[in-house]
């Protein structure tokens, strides 16, 4: 006798057939009947309207019939809520019954019915299971609560039932203890107002270690999460907790095993890095994560995409597992792809011979997703260890003699990256790569491969020819290819100037005529521009020493990873995103590492004091796959902020002189004519001229920027800045100059406290990587919303900045008057009274020295920045301005200015209910007064 | 936490679904037929898959997807390991777990799935719990329910285990004959490559473990040479602190059958490979190739091999091959193009060998790379790692039982390239 009866019924009046037996009065009958709706409905028939039948049945002291007709209920009362209420009474009744598995039960499927209209009534038998003597109906109990809380969250609040979880977070059965962590954690998850009355402190920490031990291992992942959200006091209590959480690491589930890696992981930042215990937890960590990946698959895909992480937070850690990547044949795609991975991360002069004899391996799979990433690596690989690079190419070379088409493909494009990382040093293979020329076909493959020919022009004989061949079919290349092939061209002709002319014009007559794409268009007119004006220039500009390409790629930006570090065994790190990038309806809470406070004070400040700050947007550093945009980029000089402003100033200055001389000569007559006569592409040039030319000026005065941070205080970084206010808005204004050898990429930006909460209104973005010798400006937007917090002096911001290198402090300025507000004009009668209201004693008096205006343009200065002359008098032949101003935060400031004809030394009266500001007003007046 | 199951069968049908929260729409599964559609085998499905509002974390087990959804930020981990939790209960209670079994026992799954978690927590897990909560089938029960037209599948107490100390074990268990079985197991997983070296080699072992001993039996097993032993996971009986003091396993056992630990030796020792392979497979334009393996026994301290099968997955351009082995059987299929020999045991004296032509379709290129063959064994009475159980002792009752340690070594993820 098997169950699959229920599901064969072939009559067509089957619901009603069930509805008779469902009223049966033999017991045998009916619960037969509920086994018939109940299969029904698993397999998605649509039995509700059977429901008032089926609610009858409940009132049996049979328990399998109970639980049948509970699992109905579940199923189906959202859709008959007024019939629903009638089985309120018999949960009621259920729920003082002796049998504690059915006062169980009756709590638990009473939290299943979704019904808003019961879920008042079932309050009071809640709280009784809460406290019930039995344990299996607490931990039960406390799961209701989260059900509860997810039906309505406001009633749960208002019945005090949080603090009843919290009270059973110190119950004496762990089961009930992990439970209650668990309905905490899931509530906390959709409830932001939940969240001060279920913090957890040091104390209850500790209740949940002596949980850890006894309850299950489901239960040891709800209360190892928990314990990763809480921020320890010092080092020693994170060094405890650690203790008491590494023997989760020998646990059989592997979810266990995760979790308690993520809390040893966040807490070993705690830590002092140098310290005995930072060692033995680093030695500790590496078995356990090699362990998963034996188990099953999927179990192996999360655990791989969580060692991606933690090797690049602490590459020590699996240092010496390499072997354990090696892809078996049979491996699903997604764990070759991850392993692959991690292989290369963990790649290193030591291992290198082995990793390329597996690389070369695997290219000859069958797998053509996992073929092409074995290519790419090998790359990576030449890129990485440069005592491996010519082995590296060697292998290259092989596969290209494959002759299989990808492969070929994606080994010219990771050979164009090594000859960016290698200058000078491969191009005898240039020839073998030029073979190939036909058989391209992706636009990725094509581009690098005219990257290739259009950089060592000078070296390809018959590059012309070989460029020529690509212009054949320009119109329906890709954008990419379109790029690459205008850049390579104008490399050829600024190489081989004789007998490329030709070649030249083509192309820049198709570029600039026959496209519609607008960056194609740009470039073109650009080197138009550039060649008719100054050809020394350009070659300056396109054939300029490209920076090098940084070893390691694909790593995820520091902060980011920082974050995806307290998200360990999480969803996030599968994805490597944050979880507000993804999960819906998300609160803005996010996390972050706790830091070592030993010497680093002002840090854990900053970070503690602005959670709210944005942090930077998680842009992840640009991998091999988008280095070839990146490439296009640096040949033009174009879309990076610096190179235009570089170009720009190189342009006006330069082309009166050309243009006499050189260009014509070089170009010769066909371009002349085009120049001349080409109508559209003349008044494009005029238009571009335009563009260079006129800088709208603004009168706000903006203070000359200063220097914040030095280099040698910021590891080779140097930082100079302003503030400014455009449009009603504050800026800060950074230049950022590299000055050590290395590029630096991954800026952030991070304000502490201050008087008048000024933060970020966006992240920091900035040209990145920024390579040595290089400078780059950013202006960031800041708001008055942050945290507020009187600094001395009071205009004193500290500022954090964060790169690859490290993160440095400063303190700056900010000058008063960028937080005057466009609305501090006031009306001449409360001028008046509010002049007279402030009391005399707040009068604050100064004087400004050496000024050399009258008081029109003084009124017309001050005006500019937002300071308003209300009226002006003439006293004893002393002009004598009146004027308001109002801050950010609304505190407004009176001014009294007097100014005597033929002196330079003015008279400042400050009038506010705030003294405090009129020292940096006073100084505010000077600066503008001044420039 | 788990939100929905959706169990989908091989033909993409969902047959089963169970909500623990608010009904998801079976709908939500078209998210996971699209990443299923982009891979061809049908194991390559990534085992998370976003939706605009849901995650879908599942598994791939006995030709079944098992499809948990999810609606906030969980540990997939949890998720995945409970899937699997969920197959090894129904493995448990039906022997195995295929579309017509959970068919046929339907209402005792839905039953189990309930208990098993409440609101997407973890609720009744382990085995000994359940199995009190819900009675398995078993051939007498149905008898005896026919005939006395009520069946009781369910129990209307409390399970005694679920909130104890130790919740994996019963309390009241007792047998007449009191045994203890420990099975020793070691699964090598390795690469060789073509030319017999070893790429990586590393030992994956288990004890598992047959206990039916009466009372609450307190067992401390100990090992001759525990230092083998530094990457280990237990089961949740197994005390740690124990462990980490003085390297001895000290438990309370669940009754039955269970995996007391399990163990990794990996790549940084030396790993004995019991077998060799000598091969040579070669392509020749114009559509054929050779093919010739044999097969013979290494490092075994003078250990039969037995119950060896070599799989070659042979490239998708061969068309069939014609073998002839010196014994065992071989079948080619020839829709998979995998090549399966039955060795059997090894006789040293004799070894086994396969040889003969390959057929490849007419018009396609050689393939570019020889096949990785898979070769499966088992080696009886030896621990590949010299693992060796000292003793066992029992404490807390006062029969004597009888007691067994048995040692098995076996192929894992053994492959080699040629």
């Amino acid at each position: 006798m098997t169950d699959s009866k229920y599901f064969t019924t072939t009559k067509k009046g089957e619901i009603f057939e069930l509805k008779a037996e469902l009223n049966s009065d033999k017991k045998e009958k009916k619960k037969e009947a509920v086994k018939k709706v109940i299969a029904s409905m698993t397999v998605g028939k649509d039995v509700s309207a059977l429901f008032a039948d089926v609610v009858n049945c409940m009132q049996t002291d049979n328990l399998e019939l109970k639980k049948l007709v509970y699992l109905y209920l579940m199923n189906y009362a959202k859709t008959q809520p007024d019939v629903a209420i009638i089985s309120v009474n018999t949960f009621v009744r259920d729920c003082e019954d002796p049998n504690p598995l059915i006062r169980a039960l009756a709590v638990r499927t009473m939290g299943c019915i979704r019904v808003d209209k019961i879920t008042e009534y079932l309050c009071e038998p809640l709280r009784k299971c809460l406290k019930d003597e039995d344990p299996y109906v607490r931990k039960t109990a406390a799961v209701c609560v989260a059900k509860l809380h997810d039906i309505n969250a406001q009633l749960v609040e208002d019945q005090g039932f949080l603090d009843a979880l919290k009270d059973l977070l110190s119950d004496s059965n762990p089961m009930v203890v992990a439970n209650a962590v668990a309905a905490i954690s899931e509530i906390l998850e959709t409830s932001d107002s939940a969240q001060s009355s279920l913090e957890m402190n040091s104390n209850t920490i500790n209740k949940l270690l002596t949980a850890l031990n006894e309850c299950t291992e489901w239960g040891q992942v709800f209360i190892l999460d928990s314990i990763s959200n809480y921020n320890p006091k010092d080092d020693k209590e994170a060094q405890s907790i650690c203790e008491r959480v590494t023997p989760r690491l020998a646990h059989a589930n592997a979810a266990v095993v995760l979790s308690a890696v993520k809390v040893i992981m966040k807490y070993m930042e705690i830590l002092d890095i140098n310290s005995d215990t930072v060692t033995m937890l680093v030695k500790k960590l590496s078995p356990p994560l090699v362990t998963l990946l034996s188990a099953e698959p999927e179990i192996q895909y999360v655990a791989l995409r969580n060692i991606n992480l933690i090797v690049q937070k602490r590459p020590d850690i699996l240092k010496t597992e390499m072997k354990v990547f090696f892809v078996k044949y049979n491996d699903p795609i997604y764990v070759k792809l991850e392993k692959l991975d991690i292989m290369i991360r963990l790649t290193n002069q030591g291992n290198i011979a082995q990793v390329l004899a597996e690389l070369k391996e695997y290219a000859a799979e069958v797998d053509v997703d996992f073929v092409r990433k074995s290519v790419r690596a090998i790359g990576r690989c030449a890129i990485k260890v440069e005592q491996a690079a010519e082995r590296c190419v060697g292998t290259l070379l092989d596969l290209i003699q494959t002759k299989v088409n990808y492969v070929v493909q994606e080994a010219i494009v990771v050979i164009k990256d090594i000859f960016r990382k290698y200058p000078n040093k491969y191009e005898s293979i240039i020839a073998t790569l030029c073979e190939n020329l036909d058989t391209l076909d992706e636009p990725e493959a094509r581009a690098s491969m005219i990257w290739i020919i259009g950089e060592y022009a000078e070296r390809i004989d018959n590059a012309d020819e070989l460029l020529e061949s690509f212009l054949e079919g320009f119109q329906d290349e890709n954008t990419q290819v379109q790029l690459q092939l205008l850049t390579a061209i104008v490399k050829l002709f600024l190489k081989r100037p004789t007998d490329t002319q030709e070649l030249v014009q083509q192309v820049l007559s198709l570029a600039t005529q026959d496209s519609d794409n607008p960056d194609l268009r740009d470039r073109g007119y650009i080197y138009w521009r550039l060649l008719s004006t100054d050809p020394a220039a350009a070659k300056e500009v396109v054939l300029a020493e490209k920076p090098l390409i940084s070893e390691e790629t694909d790593l995820i930006e520091p902060t980011l990873l920082d974050e995806l570090i307290c998200h360990i065994a999480s969803l996030a790190s599968v994805y490597h995103k944050p979880p507000n990038a993804f999960v819906e309806g998300r609160g803005t809470l996010r996390r972050s590492l706790p830091r070592n406070q030993s010497g680093e004070a002002p840090l854990g400040e900053t970070a503690a004091a602005a959670p709210a700050a944005p942090v930077q947007q998680p842009t992840v550093i640009p991998g091999v796959d988008s280095l070839i945009g990146d490439l296009l980029d640096m040949d033009l000089g174009g879309p990076t902020p610096y190179q235009q402003q570089q170009m720009m100033s190189q342009m006006p200055q330069s082309a009166p002189a050309a243009q006499p001389q050189g260009a014509i000569d070089l170009l010769g007559e066909g371009l002349d004519n085009l120049l001349g006569g080409g109508g559209g592409g003349l008044d494009a040039l005029g238009g571009l001229s335009d563009i260079f030319g006129s800088v709208s000026q603004s009168s706000f005065y903006t203070p000359p920027q200063e220097v914040w941070l030095p280099a040698n205080k910021g590891k080779g970084l140097e930082l100079t800045g302003t503030f400014a206010r455009r449009n009603k808005q504050i800026f800060m204004e950074l230049t950022f100059t590299n000055k050590a050898m290395q590029p630096m990429l991954g800026f952030a930006i991070q304000f502490n406290k201050n008087s008048f909460g000024l933060q970020p209104a966006s992240p920091l973005q900035i040209q990145s990587p920024l390579p040595p010798n290089q400078s780059a400006s950013a202006s960031l937007p800041l708001n008055t919303q942050g945290q507020v917090q009187k600094m001395e002096p009071l205009t004193t911001i500290q500022v954090a900045i964060k790169n690859n290198i490290g993160v440095f402090y400063y303190s700056c300025h900010v000058p008063m008057h960028v937080l005057f507000v466009e609305e501090g004009e006031m009306d001449k009668k409360d001028f008046l009274a509010s002049w007279k209201e402030i009391p005399a004693q707040n009068e604050v008096q100064s004087t400004i020295s050496n000024v050399q205006h009258n008081a029109d343009t003084v009124s017309q200065k001050l005006r500019n920045n937002n300071v308003f002359t209300i009226a002006k008098r003439n006293v004893e032949g002393q002009d004598m301005l009146y004027q308001s101003l109002s801050l950010t935060n609304g505190i407004r400031v009176l001014a009294e200015l007097k100014i005597q004809p033929g002196m330079s030394n003015f008279t400042l009266s400050l009038k506010s209910r705030v003294q405090d500001i009129c020292p940096a007003i006073q100084q505010a007046f000077d600066g503008i007064l001044h420039n | 936490m788990i939100h929905s199951l959706f169990i989908i069968n091989s033909t993409g049908d969902v047959f089963l679904e169970k909500h623990w929260k608010s009904v998801v729409n079976k709908s939500i599964c078209d998210y996971f037929f699209e990443a299923q559609s982009r891979q061809t085998n049908p194991e390559d499905v990534p085992p998370v898959i976003a939706t605009p509002h849901h995650y879908l974390i599942n598994i791939y087990r006995s030709s079944l997807y098992f499809v948990a959804v999810v609606t906030t930020e969980v540990p997939p981990l949890f998720v995945i390991e409970f899937l699997h939790r969920i197959c090894d209960t129904f493995e448990d209670y039906f022997s195995d777990c295929n579309e017509t079994i959970l068919k046929e026992h339907f209402v005792i799954v839905y039953e189990l799935l309930d208990e098993m978690l409440d609101n997407g927590f973890p609720l009744a897990v382990e085995s000994n719990v359940l199995k009190e909560l819900i009675k398995p089938p078993n051939f007498l029960r149905t008898i005896t329910d026919t005939v006395t037209g009520k069946s009781t599948g369910v129990s209307a107490t409390l399970p005694t285990g679920q909130l104890s100390n130790i919740p994996w074990r019963r309390t009241g268990v007792k047998y007449t004959n009191n045994e203890a079985y420990f099975d020793v197991i070691e699964e090598i997983d390795a690469i060789i490559d073509k030319s017999g070296t070893t790429v990586i080699a590393e030992i994956q072992g288990y004890i598992d473990c047959l206990i039916k001993l009466s009372g609450m039996p307190d067992l401390t097993l100990s090992f001759v040479n525990p230092r083998l032993l530094d990457d280990v996971s237990f089961h949740p009986c197994v005390r740690f602190k124990r462990w980490e003091a003085e390297k001895i396993l000290s438990f309370v056992p669940p009754d039955g059958h269970f995996r007391m630990m399990s163990y990794h030796i990996g790549t940084n020792n030396m790993v004995a490979i019991p077998v060799y392979l000598r091969h040579n497979i070669s392509f020749r334009e114009g559509g054929g190739g050779r093919f010739e393996v044999t097969i013979g026994p290494k490092q075994t301290m003078g250990k039969p091999v037995e119950n060896v099968v070599l799989e070659v997955p042979f490239p998708k351009s061969v068309l069939n091959v014609t073998l002839t082995c010196s014994q065992g059987k071989n079948s080619f299929d020839p829709v998979s193009k995998l090549m399966t020999w039955d060795v059997g045991k090894i006789d040293p004296s004799k070894l086994p060998n396969i040889k003969g032509n390959i057929t490849l379709q007419t018009g396609v290129p050689i393939p570019e790379s020889n096949p990785t063959i898979t070769v499966m064994f088992t080696i009886q009475q030896m621990a590949v790692s010299g693992l060796k159980v000292n003793r066992l002792d029992m404490y807390g009752e006062k029969y004597k039982p009888f007691k067994g340690v048995k040692y098995i070594t076996r192929a894992g993820k053994f492959q080699v390239r040629t």
